[in-house]
């Protein structure tokens, strides 16, 4: 077993993650402790892994299957196939989609532990102990990882990226791709770019956001009121599109659009990390919560317990005023 | 697989596990052994994308025939779950009895369900919820389709049937959508279906619960293997981030447009 710590770049196409960089950025400070090396996996789109200088290896499977969209079978095999030529101590996942969909299968086939939703990590003799969050961000949880080969996924924007920025000139390293990959029962298709049409959140300075507090499409149209005063659009979370109460184009966080306008104003949004991670750089936020203990309180700059059905016609009025 | 589905006319079985989970609308407390949560006062509620897995399972059977299974562990009002299951159409509900109250690992979880999954046999996909507020040790999608070796796919927000084949829909982040197609037996973890869940009426529910019984199934041995060793857990150090706005709505809300205006953002 290697003291190596293995970074799974979660890239279909398009850019590499930032998520990757601050991963790699944690994987060397760990490495540091454990006495290893820094790897980086790389499967499908190979471009662009000289972003990868701060690596002390990069290894890459290249097969027919991976060539193209994206299936979770065929990323499963393949990133198996590098674990298991490297025998990594720890393996680091994002929590993005990739990382939701095999940090746990790959955890289980290599037998070791996994813990999901990581926001810190440490090194503490011969094991890792991660803290993730529970519950939507309303608890914590502190746990050792032991085992030679361990496993966790890290929620995204819990350290700085540009640790894993600094360049070196990595070795790349091909691993040969696993035969599992010729008989596939999951066959990757397209993959489809987002919905250009719609409102564009991300370019306003102001949003009027609201949340499955809001209760129901008709009360909506209050909050709809108030983004009309200010002339701004109305974001929302994702349970207020998957509800079909707004359009997917409103939406803010992890599956939606990212925004940091200069002021954010959350209506009934508990702050669940999802959200936060498409929200959390606005310049001020400003959230209306019922509940004291809602995440939401721990990003905010501004807040108020205050039902939003008492607050926001009060808004209103001043505006009229 | 391919086989089988053609003979009975592309219907499908689905399998839908579904979970309860502590309400998060409520306050959370740690309970006194500090590596869990006090579940006495706490109010159960099904995990709700359990429910978007329920019914993309439902508009799969409505499409193409078949038969909806819902399976759960024996938790706290989970029977009012299963019932309102029935009542939107599952066609049987399975009650996994005799697991130990309290937090149940989404190992454990997995390894019973797969234990079922195995001795029913004849299914043809397995539906779940993307994640649950508890997951630490994994997403229970993942976790089956390895326990099982059978191929998954999670964050997924369409299950289309096509001939005997399942389209996949997954979300890749920030809008982008990937599809895959299942030829054979598949796990899902589903993000969102392709609607909202649908509403089982109280009397419908009532009907259900006096038309239909639950069948069980006995928890068997499992050997755990490796996990987290959860030491604690704790809220979070409040950073004291949020400098809360005193008084009534009216003041209130004359605070926030003025903040507002401090940033030039309205007259
Ligand atoms: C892979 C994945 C991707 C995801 N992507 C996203 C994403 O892009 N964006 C996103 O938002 N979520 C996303 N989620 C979902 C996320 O986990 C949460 O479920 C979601 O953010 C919760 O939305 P919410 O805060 O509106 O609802 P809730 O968590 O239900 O919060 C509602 C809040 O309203 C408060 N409230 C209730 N009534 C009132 C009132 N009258 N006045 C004031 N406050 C009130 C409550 O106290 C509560 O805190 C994703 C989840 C997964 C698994
Ligand atoms: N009385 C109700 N209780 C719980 N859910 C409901 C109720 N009425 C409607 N819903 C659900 O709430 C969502 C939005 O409903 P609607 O705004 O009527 O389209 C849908 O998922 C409905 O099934």
């Amino acid at each position: 077993m290697s003291k190596d710590v293995l970074v799974i770049n979660e890239r279909v196409q398009g850019e590499n993650p930032d998520l990757t960089f601050e991963l790699i950025g944690k994987a060397k400070e760990i490495a540091g402790i454990l006495g290893g090396s820094v790897g980086v996996v790389v499967i499908g789109d190979l471009s662009g892994t000289e972003a990868f200088g701060a690596a002390d290896r990069i290894y890459t499977v290249e097969h027919d299957a991976l060539t193209s969209g994206y299936s979770s079978q065929v990323w499963e095999e393949a990133v198996l196939a590098v674990v298991e030529s490297v025998q990594p101590k720890l393996i680091l996942f994002g929590t993005g989609t990739i990382g939701i969909d095999l940090a746990g299968s790959i955890a289980k086939r290599v037998g070791g532990p996994i813990a999901s939703y990581v926001i810190d990590l440490a090194v503490e003799g011969d094991d890792v102990v991660a803290t993730s969050q529970l519950y939507g961000g309303k608890l914590l949880a502190e746990s050792v990882l032991e085992g030679d080969t361990v496993v966790a996924s890290v929620i995204a924007g819990s350290f700085p990226s540009e640790a894993g920025k600094s360049g070196g000139s990595p070795e790349v390293v091909s691993v040969s791709a696993p035969s599992s990959l010729g008989s596939l029962s999951l066959i990757p298709g397209s993959v489809k770019e987002p919905d250009k049409t719609g409102v564009d959140i991300t370019t306003s300075d102001l949003l009027v956001s609201v949340g499955r507090g809001v209760g129901s499409q008709a009360n909506i149209e209050m909050l709809q009121e108030l983004a009309d005063a200010f002339k701004v659009p109305l974001s929302a979370s994702r349970p207020v599109i998957d509800q079909g109460w707004l359009p997917k184009p409103h939406q803010v966080g992890k599956s939606g659009k990212k925004v940091k306008p200069k002021v954010y104003l959350a209506f009934g949004i508990s702050g669940a990390p999802e959200h936060l991670e498409g929200m959390r750089s606005s310049e001020m936020i400003i959230a209306c919560n019922t509940d004291p203990k809602a995440p939401i309180f721990e990003v905010a700059h501004y807040g108020t317990t205050l039902d939003l059905f008492d607050l926001v016609p009060e808004i209103l009025e001043k505006l009229e005023a | 697989m391919k086989v089988r589905r053609i003979e009975k006319g592309g219907a499908l079985k689905i399998v839908v596990g579904m979970r309860q989970l502590a309400d998060l609308v409520e306050e959370l407390e740690v309970a006194d052994s500090g590596v869990d949560i006090d579940r006495d006062f706490v109010k159960f509620v099904s995990n709700e994308w359990d429910e978007a897995a329920l019914e993309e399972a439902l508009l799969i059977k409505e499409a193409v025939g078949g038969e909806v299974v819902v399976i759960a562990l024996d938790e706290p009002d989970v029977d009012q779950t299963l019932y309102s299951a029935i009542a939107k159409g599952a066609d049987r509900a399975v009650k996994i009895v005799g697991v130990e109250e309290g937090w149940t690992p989404t190992r454990l979880r997995a390894q019973l369900l797969s234990k079922w999954l195995k001795s029913e046999g004849d299914w043809d996909a397995f539906l779940t919820g993307v994640q649950a507020a508890d997951d630490l040790d994994g997403q229970l999608a993942g976790l089956i389709g390895a326990t099982l070796g059978v191929p998954h796919a999670a964050v997924v927000s369409k299950a289309e049937p096509e001939g005997s084949s399942l389209r996949i829909t997954q979300e890749l982040g920030g809008g982008t959508l990937s599809e895959s197609v299942a030829t054979g037996k598949v796990v899902l973890g589903i993000q969102a279906g392709r609607q909202a869940p649908r509403y089982a009426p109280i009397t419908r529910i009532r009907q259900a619960m006096s038309t239909s019984t639950i069948e069980t199934f006995d928890a068997q041995e499992i050997d755990l293997g490796p996990g987290p060793k959860v030491r604690k857990i704790y809220p979070p150090q409040s950073k004291g981030q949020a400098t809360m706005l005193d008084g009534d709505p009216v003041e209130v809300a004359e605070k926030i447009v003025e903040l507002i205006r401090a940033k030039g953002l309205v007259r």
